[in-house]
């Protein structure tokens, strides 16, 4: 099976950034690995969308993986980064497969609002741990790479490479995920559930192992925003945190894997600089911005793309 | 009520965000950077501008900021601060609001250093936010004040600091000065009661309060701990909880908002007539309470701040200034980010450099010196130098409709009473009884 | 025993609040499917307004505590029209027959929005609207205090609930709205003229998430950021009673009101996420909440 043309983008764009790395500013690095991380998270979102549900909790593991890296360093004197992200994964497994019997059960709203709760639980409990720093969360220690150790430990291009290539891999799984037959059964049961079962599948089965994938790629999201941003708090779990994601992932579109990747960048760029020029005044922005993509581009700025090709075919 | 102020307020904005702007699209276009670098010094300025934090601390500290860089630009500033500038240079400040969480601030602590160019950075009143930016300040190498946190925490995390300085007191002083205070003026107190909002800030608090309470005054019994969710405004149960135990002493450390709502609502529902609250943010709502406070409650200010500054040749010009031009007398996040402005420049004006001073000389400046500010004689004592150990003081509210609001029955501890000695972690240091304190 | 009391009492304090607060969110879900986000903005807009106007009267040497009253109410009532008038014909309008969740997204960006618009017209500094809480006084039942605002507060909630109740179940107006719940195609095709009564919905919702506000105001000191506090309650509460249900609002306050006013009283350290603990072990056992009904699936 060789690349489709999609991937051989997204590797040619993975190699670009790899090479660009070289002659960015450090502040610019540090914001690419940022979004390269939420866009985990927001892919993530995204395949629950595509089954037809929106995830108003997936904090819920984007902060889990944070503080698996937090506290993989400081209590068990964990130090390679992809241990840690894997010891991550396997605490959001865990926790997904046991929340995923219930939460498969729900649709809509109410997903939504119990996605929240657990989120908002883990937050809950999280505030109340004097020990891991309550509020305040605790400093994520130095780490190293496989063999060798970056820059002192907190190299800002070491992790921005360690988040392309993660971010690569994890593209490329879902480019072909979405394609398979569970991924086009996701897109079954959010037209139609029922025929879904005629057809002899089972939507809870389906949309259980989709909700533990997404969950998945959450806490590796979350465990490299731990490893760049060098801090850890609950706020990861706090509801607003997850509805940024589910704006990225509106910003972007659910057509393409690479519509999160590039819909977290403007994100981050916009609030950057919302930010800065408009202090008192960014939330106003966003939520215009907003807007204006529901109203003007409802599929996401992928529709940029795809609407640009079927012109020039 | 702040309505004379908010047209004004909408005002300043506009013209800060105008500002703001011009000073943007000149980086963006890239106007010789180095030539600029060369006539100001640039600065970072973070604080609470949007969210419940901005109200109370956000915008006066903000407000007390603006004042101060003029004066300082303008020579205007009473000895030994009375050269125009920092150095010699212009001061020129860039303000970012500190609200998104500690990942958002460190991602904006980077856009300032790299992007923006600034030479120093003063912020933060969230502690979370000092615990994330400092390990990034010392990464990035940029001389840094943090203001307002309070965290104890702040030099576990940063060991050995180089460029991280904090020019105000930690949490750990105001509880232990509250412990005292109570011993000093209220010795007859049975039973306490604390309300704290629900995060480390308050948790942190009421440790250290209960552990000092222990040591100085044991035979007093502790009989509830109401924990709220910060910013929740309606405290109808909590003070009903806490009315059936009837406590006379109510220990607090909500802050801004929060805290104006409470007193307000236990006072209305009679809870401070049977037990004195103590406040120790209250100095904040000094200006604010009006009859809402009865009188007797104690507040404190986070050090000699506020209400509590001390009279010199500072502090009478900072209170004058910054009334005139903001309506109201300063509060506490006011002085604080007065006194840091001032650290800076004195930093700078000591640093020895010729023209531009590196973040280097600024840190050797700042270490371990004593320099005048609004607060009186700060000695940057504990953290290796890299902290200011001050006295805590505590005092009574008193108000009367003709005479305005008082402080009366102030004491003040010094700080080698309120503070651990350096390197000694603060809850061991009030579980021995605090060894090597100095309180006379 | 006292401490049961207090509970009870506290309980149903803090249940009219939350139920005050919901009314309008499941008014506006039960007719028009939409979960208002921007509700915490609208409650906000009415604290402001109010506070404001009890600041204005009062600093102008006002002292007469039912002017004050009849000022909240009037404040309330009219910033609440006046914003979801603009909200829905402005935004929403534009975006109706969307997805259901999408819509949530629409009311968030509005919330983002509305949140800026207040800071500029208020400012940042805390409003104190204190004077008519402190007016209306205490009474004591033993130990226990209870403030008369607070006790108004639990009326005016009653009065609210039955007037909903009147108005959906004995209007003409009501009647109307029962059948878009109940089919909106059908009733468009009677006649209904279904974006009037849209129009009309998300203003009394509106103007309820004000009146909850400018109720609140007196209690609380009105700073940014008051609204986005009490939305994910205003949600836990409609959705544990099954949302668009007036009955569901009320019972759904009462529930997570008692168990907040236990946990504050025996276990304060669990009072951060009883909320959410009750909404999810009500939907645990009711999928649609208390009072919610299961929608068949299409084929």
């Amino acid at each position: 099976m060789g690349l489709q043309k999609s991937e051989i983008m997204l590797v040619v764009a993975a190699a670009a950034i790899g090479l660009l790395s070289f002659v960015i500013p450090d502040w610019l690095a540090f914001t690419t690995t940022l979004a390269i991380a939420s866009a985990m998270v927001v892919l993530g979102v995204v395949m629950l969308m595509r089954a037809g549900l929106v995830s108003f909790g997936q904090g819920l593991y984007y902060c889990i993986g944070g503080y698996a890296v937090g506290m993989g360093g400081r209590f068990l004197g964990v130090t390679d980064a992809l241990l840690l992200i894997g010891m991550g994964v396997v605490a959001t497994v865990a926790l997904a497969m046991l929340l995923g019997l219930l939460l498969t059960r729900y649709r809509e709203i109410f997903f939504a609002m119990l996605t929240l709760a657990f989120s908002m639980i883990l937050y809950g409990v999280l505030v109340k741990s004097h020990n891991l720093g309550s509020t305040d969360g605790f400093g994520v220690g130095n780490w190293t790479l496989l063999w060798f150790d970056p820059e002192g430990g907190k190299g800002s291009k070491t992790v921005l490479w360690l988040a392309t290539a993660v971010g690569l891999a994890v593209a490329l799984f879902l480019n072909r995920y979405f394609g398979s037959a569970i991924g086009l059964a996701c897109e079954a049961i959010r037209e139609n559930e029922v025929r879904v079962e005629y057809m002899g599948m089972s939507r809870r089965q389906i949309l259980y192992i989709n909700y533990i994938i997404a969950a998945a790629i959450g806490s590796i999201g979350g465990s490299l925003t731990s490893l760049a941003a060098g801090h850890v708090d609950p706020t990861m779990a706090y509801w607003t945190i997850s509805g940024e994601f589910i704006f990225i992932a509106l910003l972007g579109g659910t057509g393409h894997v690479a519509a999160a990747f590039i819909a977290a960048m403007i994100f981050i760029m916009v609030r950057t600089y919302a930010v800065e020029l408009f202090p008192n005044s960014w939330q106003m922005i966003l939520g215009i911005v907003l807007l204006l993509i529901i109203l003007f581009l409802p599929k996401g700025i992928w529709s940029l793309f795809t609407r640009k090709r079927r012109v020039a075919s | 009520m702040g309505h004379p102020t908010s047209q004004a307020g909408v005002r300043r904005t506009l013209l800060s965000t105008a500002t703001s702007v011009a000073l943007v699209s000149a980086g963006i276009m890239g106007i010789s950077q180095a030539a600029n670098a060369e006539e100001t010094f640039k600065v970072g300025l973070v604080t609470f501008l949007s969210g419940g934090a901005s109200g109370p601390f956000g915008v006066p500290a903000a407000q007390a900021a603006e004042t101060v860089i003029k004066a300082i630009n303008a020579g205007e500033l009473p000895a030994p601060y009375d050269s125009a500038g920092v150095n010699g240079l212009q001061l020129e400040s860039v303000v970012i609001d500190e609200a998104g969480g500690p990942t958002k601030q460190v991602e904006e602590y980077r856009n300032l250093v790299q992007r923006q160019n600034v030479n120093a950075v003063i912020g933060y009143i969230s502690s979370g936010d000092c615990l994330a930016v400092g390990p990034v300040a010392e990464e990035m190498k940029t001389f840094t004040i943090a203001f307002d946190c309070g965290t104890p925490r702040l030099f576990d995390e940063v060991e050995n600091p180089t460029y991280l300085f904090r020019t105000g007191l930690d949490a750990v002083a105001d509880n232990v000065g509250a412990a005292h205070y109570l011993n000093d003026a209220q010795s007859d107190a049975k039973r306490l009661a604390g309300i704290q909002q629900n995060y480390a800030w308050g948790q942190d608090s009421w440790l250290d309060f209960t552990l000092s309470m222990e040591q100085l005054m044991p035979d007093v019994e502790i009989v509830d701990n109401q924990t709220p969710q910060i910013f929740q405004g309606s405290y109808g149960t909590e003070i009903s909880a806490l009315q059936t135990k009837r406590p006379d002493i109510i220990h607090s450390s909500m802050w801004g908002g929060d805290m104006e709502a409470f007193v307000a609502q236990a006072s209305v529902r009679g809870l401070l007539e049977q037990g004195t609250a103590i406040l120790t943010t209250g100095e904040s709502g000094l200006h604010r309470f009006k009859d809402q406070a009865p009188n007797g409650t104690i507040l404190g200010g986070r050090g000699p701040f506020g209400g509590f500054m001390p009279e010199n040749d500072l502090s009478e010009w900072f209170s004058k200034a910054y009334e005139a031009e903001h309506g109201t007398p300063p509060s506490y996040p006011a002085s604080k980010m007065a006194q840091a402005l001032l650290g800076l420049k004195y930093a700078a004006d000591n640093s020895g450099a010729e023209g531009l001073p590196t973040s280097e000389q600024l840190a050797a400046a700042l270490k371990g010196a004593s320099f005048e500010s609004v607060s009186g004689t700060v000695d940057m004592g504990l953290a290796g130098g890299h902290q200011a150990l001050q006295p805590m003081l505590y005092g009574e509210y008193h108000y009367s409709a003709d005479t305005g609001p008082e402080l009366r029955n102030v004491r003040s501890y010094k700080g080698a009473c309120v503070s651990p000695p350096d390197g000694q972690n603060a809850q061991e240091w009030i579980k021995a009884g605090f060894p090597g304190a100095d309180c006379n | 025993m006292l401490t049961v009391w207090a509970i009870l009492i506290d309980g149903l304090i803090y249940a009219s609040w939350l139920f005050l607060v919901a009314a309008g969110l499941t008014v506006i879900y039960g007719v028009m499917r939409i979960l208002n986000m921007a509700h915490g903005s609208l409650y906000a807009l009415g604290a402001y307004a109010a506070a404001s106007a009890i600041g204005w009267y009062y600093n102008g040497g006002g002292d007469q505590l039912w002017i004050a009253l009849a000022m909240i109410a009037a404040c309330a009532i009219a910033i609440g029209a006046l914003a979801g008038l603009i909200m829905e014909r402005g935004v929403l309008r534009l975006m109706y027959g969307r997805d259901e969740v999408l819509m949530v997204i629409v009311t968030f960006a509005m919330l983002l929005i509305l949140e800026d618009v207040m800071k500029i017209i208020w400012g940042t500094t805390p409003y104190f609207a204190y004077q008519p809480y402190a007016a209306m006084g205490r009474f004591n039942i033993g130990v226990l205090t209870v403030s008369g605002y607070q006790l108004m507060v639990v009326g005016i909630s009653i009065a609210v609930g039955l007037a909903l109740w009147f108005w959906l179940e004995r209007t003409k107006i009501g009647k109307i709205l029962r059948s878009i719940i109940h089919d909106r195609e059908v009733s468009e095709a009677m006649g209904v003229n279904v974006k009037r009564m849209f129009t009309i919905t998300f203003m009394i919702g509106a103007v309820l998430g004000a009146i909850a506000g400018g109720v609140t105001a007196p209690i609380i000191s009105v700073v940014p950021g008051v609204g986005v506090e009490v939305i994910v309650v205003a949600f836990a509460v409609v959705v544990t009673g099954g949302l668009g249900s007036i009955t569901g609002a009320a019972v759904g306050a009462l529930i997570v009101g008692l168990a907040r006013a236990v946990s504050i009283h025996t276990m304060p350290e669990l009072e951060l996420f009883i909320v959410y603990a009750v909404m999810a072990a009500v939907l645990i056992f009711r999928p649609h909440g208390l009072f919610g009904q299961a929608v068949a699936r299409k084929i």
